[in-house]
């Protein structure tokens, strides 16, 4: 089963409630689509297994020798990222278009680093991460590479957990696309409401099952009503309503999930919600597969 | 005199200090997470102008075109695909480059448009409010980033940064003069915060901290600041009430506390940044 945890906006709890899941199920297979800000892996002492490098892009190179000053470059690039052979690495997109044009033969497209990967051993499974150089284009093609680099593991395991990115755009949509569902997190504030209608429409554009979790639904109680009718009249499944717990914080500060916190009611509502997405999904393939 | 906010990720109150610090300096407001815009919410501007954002495509004339498949080959985006009897266009992938044009041997290729996204514009109380809005399921955000900064009104605007450090975040600052990094403390504020400080050096900008959720008791950043020897601009401090009125989509500074805390920052910040 592959799950993704999204939420339209960073800092709603996401990554507490993907680590928790992680920690309930025997033998996950985690991936970090947060490349902006990967921040599951700081949950574990891991051992990194594996390490690899993602070469996301493209950049013009001029042989200074060749150039003639021509401009030919200047005229195609639709980035303003090349003047007479002086290439902007900032602005290159690698389109290649320069190269297409040049008469001296002077430019060549290399390709560039972005990001460095990793699969990290945890005690109980695996975590496919990547740390993104800064600056870098946080692409799907990324995020699709991590992916695959988690597809050798994911045999000997059951769960397949999606740490996704912000956002609607590239990077969400390749988080979530080939997964079984995608739980949302949301948080009942007006700002929190309005990014997870947006990303709920990504869901439905893409025809991904989702279910929603509501976490610290007793900050707003009014918003959180809200939230749920919207679900109600959009046939959307509330999964979970997390309370709003102290625990938490220490439990991030701690660097453990909150699941190992037994008295903490976070946990409760955690795992509740946890055992309610299982069920639906199998129920959802059952019926898909009659 | 354009100045970014930016966090290294989401949940850290970038969109909290823009507004809260737009509105105390009279400043104009630009909300530049076109995944997720969120100022307007608190900034209620009136007289909204919408104006679409248009992408280019390729358009193939099939009466022209002898699937020769010189665009497949020039296409670094994997945006044309050539079947047995059709050249593919996956526009979502399309990076406008002209490179398929460039190449196509028979003037078979032209370029139309298409629409990604709006970009809005309204005032309140004589600040300028603008955003860019990214159609759901559109991929690419940075042409609206583009068309959206490369139009700022004059005066001091602020642009509330995409979260992250990739290349959303890289457009907004190649249109700033100085930078304000918002973290909190704790171990993945600092984490991010790394990130964040790492981006602005490399960028060569004036910058400052602002510790947002601020405790007293809690010296997590401490260190770090001392070592990279950052100007903390100021701190807004954690209160029960504080996260309430945000999840109303009220402003701080209409909680004296609060005003006061922006006040100082703003005063701070103009030695550092204006």
């Amino acid at each position: 089963m592959r799950i993704a945890v999204i939420s339209g906006k960073g800092g709603t709890g996401k990554t507490t409630v993907a680590v928790s899941i992680g920690a309930i199920e025997e033998h996950p297979v985690m991936v970090d689509c947060d490349v902006d800000a990967p921040n599951m892996y700081l949950y574990y002492e891991g051992e990194d297994i594996k390490k690899g490098q993602f070469y996301g892009s493209e950049l013009a190179v001029v042989d200074k020798d060749l150039c003639n000053k021509c401009g030919k470059c200047n005229n195609v690039c639709r980035y303003d990222a090349i003047d007479k052979g002086l290439v902007n690495d900032m602005k290159c997109e690698g389109c290649g278009a320069c190269e297409l044009v040049c008469p001296q033969k002077a430019i060549t497209m290399v390709p560039q680093k972005t990001a460095d990967t990793f699969i990290t051993k945890i005690p109980n499974g695996i975590i496919s991460r990547a740390k993104m150089d800064v600056g870098s284009d946080g692409s799907g093609k990324l995020i699709t590479e991590l992916r695959k680099n988690a597809e050798l593991y994911q045999r000997g395991s059951k769960f397949t957990i999606v740490d996704g990115s912000p956002g609607v755009g590239c990077a969400v949509i390749a988080s979530i696309t080939a997964n079984d569902a995608a739980i949302i997190v949301t948080e009942p504030t007006k700002s929190g409401m309005d990014d997870f209608i947006r990303v709920h429409k990504l869901c439905e554009h893409f025809g991904i099952p989702q279910y929603v979790c509501i976490n610290k639904y007793d900050i707003n109680e009014d918003i959180t009503m809200d939230i749920e009718n919207y679900c109600t009249d959009n046939g959307i499944t509330v999964v979970g309503k997390i309370p709003y717990d102290e625990t938490i914080i220490r439990s991030i500060n701690e660097l453990k999930p909150i699941v190992y916190y037994e008295d903490s009611k976070a946990n409760y509502a955690i795992r509740n919600m946890w055992n309610k997405v299982k069920e639906l999904v199998n129920k959802y393939e059952y019926k898909n597969i009659k | 005199m354009n100045i970014s906010v930016l966090s290294g990720k989401g949940g850290t109150g970038k969109t909290t200090i823009s507004t809260n610090l737009a509105v105390i300096l009279g400043a104009n407001y630009i909300d530049c997470d076109v995944e997720e815009p969120n100022g307007f919410l608190f900034l209620n501007p009136e007289d909204i102008k919408k104006r679409e954002v248009k992408v280019e495509m390729p358009i193939i004339d099939k009466s022209k075109c002898t699937m020769c498949g010189a665009c497949v080959k020039a296409c670094r985006f994997n945006a044309l695909a050539k079947t047995k009897n059709n050249i593919i266009v996956f526009e979502k992938l399309c990076h406008s480059c002209g490179a398929c044009e460039i190449v196509c041997p028979t003037g078979a290729l032209s370029y139309g448009e298409r629409s990604i996204g709006i970009i809005e514009e309204g005032n309140k109380n004589g600040m300028v409010c603008k955003r860019g809005l990214l159609d759901i399921g559109e991929p690419m955000a940075v042409p609206i980033l583009k068309q959206l900064l490369h139009e700022l009104p004059n005066g001091i605007n602020f642009l509330d940064s995409p979260p992250g450090t990739s290349c959303n975040v890289v457009n907004t600052l190649n249109y700033a003069d100085g930078a304000i990094l918002v973290t909190e403390p704790t171990a993945f504020g600092l984490h991010d915060l790394k990130m964040a400080v790492e981006l602005v050096k490399g960028m060569n900008m004036p910058f400052g901290l602002i510790i947002n959720k601020y405790d007293k008791e809690n010296h997590i950043l401490d260190d770090y600041i001392d070592k990279e020897g950052i100007k903390v601009l100021g701190y807004v401090p954690y209160k029960k009430e504080a996260a309430e009125e945000y999840s109303r989509g009220n402003m701080l500074i209409d909680m004296p506390e609060y005003k006061e805390a922006f006040i100082n920052i703003s005063e701070t910040m103009k030695g550092v940044l204006l």
